[in-house]
């Protein structure tokens, strides 16, 4: 049974179609990147899969339950999301922010069990967070920041998360870690990812998976590798691309035509 | 901890205070020892004139005050949550046009043959749920509803409600007078009676808002980030937004529109005890009690025999407290 699976979804607004009929569905335990240029429909396929827009036509399954059934605490015990620009609460602290991701499974009115503070804990530490765990959530640097958000939803327990350009304003160095920690996330715990990439170069040396938006359609889907490679990749940016080897990586590079 | 220790030691003083500042000199000792004789400790030493006094005027002057206070503060403080917006207070919705526009309505009389101690109160409540009901009705719709189209329709009903207001009461100059003291608010027609009725209402309220607390911390990340946790989003504000407002109009309906304590009480709780709805709301319930019925105090003693309107006395102590928080604004506040 795929983690995620589309069936011929389509997402409007108004009058403007922003995905348009795509069809995809993400084995558990592995990683699939969604590329595509700005407007290409990525953001919004991702805040469905979510559960915060309505699919105006098709369904979406998260391991075999159809979203649309699920009521928003179950949904949130199934799917987490990293979004692009998180609000950041004034003076919350680091760790009640991560605890937050345990709303869904101690509900409004119980208090948080012993379980549900030990899981936070365990987040803070393979986070590297714990040093700041009193701290106030704006007193963070932005790579702190976003490993704070990634640490609220891993404290959802999901066996899917979606995140929307997770390394927006992030330094190479903080790229690279936000990453890391994900893959050996998908790895060690058999997380299934969806999420948004612009940096190409990453995208394919991290997903298991790319898929091609444009236009709210799915150009290409495949390996990394054939993805990086493939001339629709260019035509669909419109610009030159090269791929360079380095040390067995694809380097996607533009180049000035 | 301490701020709560403060502020119950605070409305011990306000309860207190309230008992026995008056024109009629009762000593404190014996107004407590009175008090403390009805739970059946030692005996009471006040005349029967002065027990009335204590007991049937100033005592459900006091409850009205701790009830009025304690329940628009919390209702501020939820809608400022719920809202995440600071200038939020309980007349955001259309609370006060509405309930404004329903006791001017009995008060000039304009079907004649009503009465206004009757109806004012009762025009005044229908007026302000029909209101928040039309401003749920117009911005809780349409295809993405938000917290933002809903303050919109309320600022568009509360003028509507608001013009319609003063039409009417500029149509009837013989009671404009009146209109005015029900608008700035008092306590001066408190009763046992008007304290029952409004108990219900504030009792339940009161519970819902405070309660609300931890899904207010959760929506402290907007709106779209608390359903990706699990949180009910439109329900909550339903639920939360219904509260505040049948509570507020209830409170409306029997002491008019008192200013002000809505919106500081809350914003003064959250620099001292930071920005968790947690505690936010339980500690504004009872710093709102007590700041109302000092407050009220001020209000019939300064000018005695005559009153100020309660709603000068909230906004003149509000007023600077509020511009003092805006001046020493820290990240805190927001």
């Amino acid at each position: 049974m795929s983690a995620i699976d589309l069936r011929e979804l389509s997402v409007r607004a108004g009058s403007a179609t922003l995905v348009d009929n795509v069809t995809l569905s993400v084995e558990p335990g592995t990683w699939c990147t969604l590329i595509g240029p700005n407007g290409a429909g990525k953001t919004t396929l991702v805040e469905t899969v979510a559960g915060l827009r309505r699919p105006s036509h098709g369904s979406i399954a998260i391991h075999g339950t159809t979203l649309s059934e699920m009521k928003d605490r179950e949904r949130a015990r199934k799917v987490s999301l990293v979004p692009q620009h998180p609000e950041v609460p004034v003076g919350m602290t680091v760790r009640d922010y991560v605890a937050l991701g345990r709303t869904a499974h101690h509900g409004l009115f119980r208090a948080a069990s012993p379980q549900d503070r030990s899981i936070v804990d365990s987040v803070l530490g393979r986070l590297s967070l714990r040093d700041f765990a009193e701290r106030d959530v704006v007193t963070l640097s932005g790579g702190e920041r976003q490993r704070m958000v990634l640490g609220r939803a891993m404290a959802q327990s999901t066996m899917v998360m979606v995140l929307d350009e997770p390394i927006t304003g992030l330094d190479l160095r903080h790229q690279m870690e936000l990453l890391e920690l994900l893959k050996k996330e998908v790895a060690e715990c058999g997380l299934t990812v969806l999420a948004t990439l612009h940096d190409l170069t990453l995208a394919g040396q991290f997903a298991d998976r790319l898929v091609l938006l444009d236009r709210g359609r799915v150009v290409l889907d495949g390996i990394a590798g054939d993805v990086v490679r493939s001339p629709a990749l260019a035509e669909c940016y419109g610009m030159n691309l090269r791929v360079v080897d380095v040390d067995g990586a694809d380097v996607v590079v533009p180049v000035r035509s | 901890m301490i701020v709560a220790v403060l502020t119950v030691a605070g409305l011990c003083v306000a309860v207190v205070g309230g008992l026995v500042i008056g024109p009629t000199s009762i000593g404190t000792t014996r107004v407590v020892g009175d008090l403390f004789s009805h739970v059946g400790l030692g005996h009471s030493t006040l005349t029967s004139t002065q027990s009335t006094i204590v007991w049937t005027i100033r005592a459900p002057r006091l409850a009205l005050g701790l009830l009025a206070g304690a329940m628009l503060s919390v209702a501020g403080g939820t809608y400022q949550g719920v809202f995440r917006n600071p200038l939020a207070d309980p007349y955001l919705l259309g609370v006060a046009a509405g309930a404004g526009l329903g006791a001017t309505f009995a008060i000039v009389n304009v079907g004649g043959g009503i009465t206004t101690p009757t109806w004012a109160p009762l025009l005044a409540f229908v007026g302000a749920m029909a209101a928040v009901s039309v401003t749920w009705l117009v911005g809780g719709r349409g295809l993405r509803s938000n917290a933002s189209t809903l303050i919109l329709a309320g600022v568009a009903v509360s003028s509507l409600l608001t013009s319609a207001q003063t039409f009417l009461q500029q149509s009837s100059t013989n009671s404009i007078a009146r209109v005015y003291i029900w608008l700035l608010g008092s306590l001066a027609s408190a009763s046992w009676h008007s304290v029952l009725l409004v108990l219900p209402y504030v009792a339940v309220c009161v519970v819902i808002c405070v309660g609300s607390g931890r899904a207010l911390d959760i929506m402290s990340v907007g709106e779209d980030e608390s359903r990706s946790l699990g949180l009910p989003v439109r329900r909550v504000r339903l639920i939360v937004i219904a509260a505040s407002s049948l509570g507020t109009a209830a409170i409306v309906s029997v002491v008019g529109l008192i200013g002000f304590v809505g919106i500081i009480v809350p914003h003064i709780v959250r620099l001292l005890v930071g920005t968790s709805y947690r505690r936010i709301l339980p500690i504004s319930v009872v710093f709102g009690a007590a700041f109302l019925v000092f407050a009220d105090t001020i209000a019939r003693t300064v000018m005695a025999p005559s009153e100020l309107p309660l709603g000068v006395v909230t906004a003149l102590v509000g007023a600077p407290v509020f511009v003092l928080i805006l001046s020493l604004r820290r990240p805190a506040v927001r």
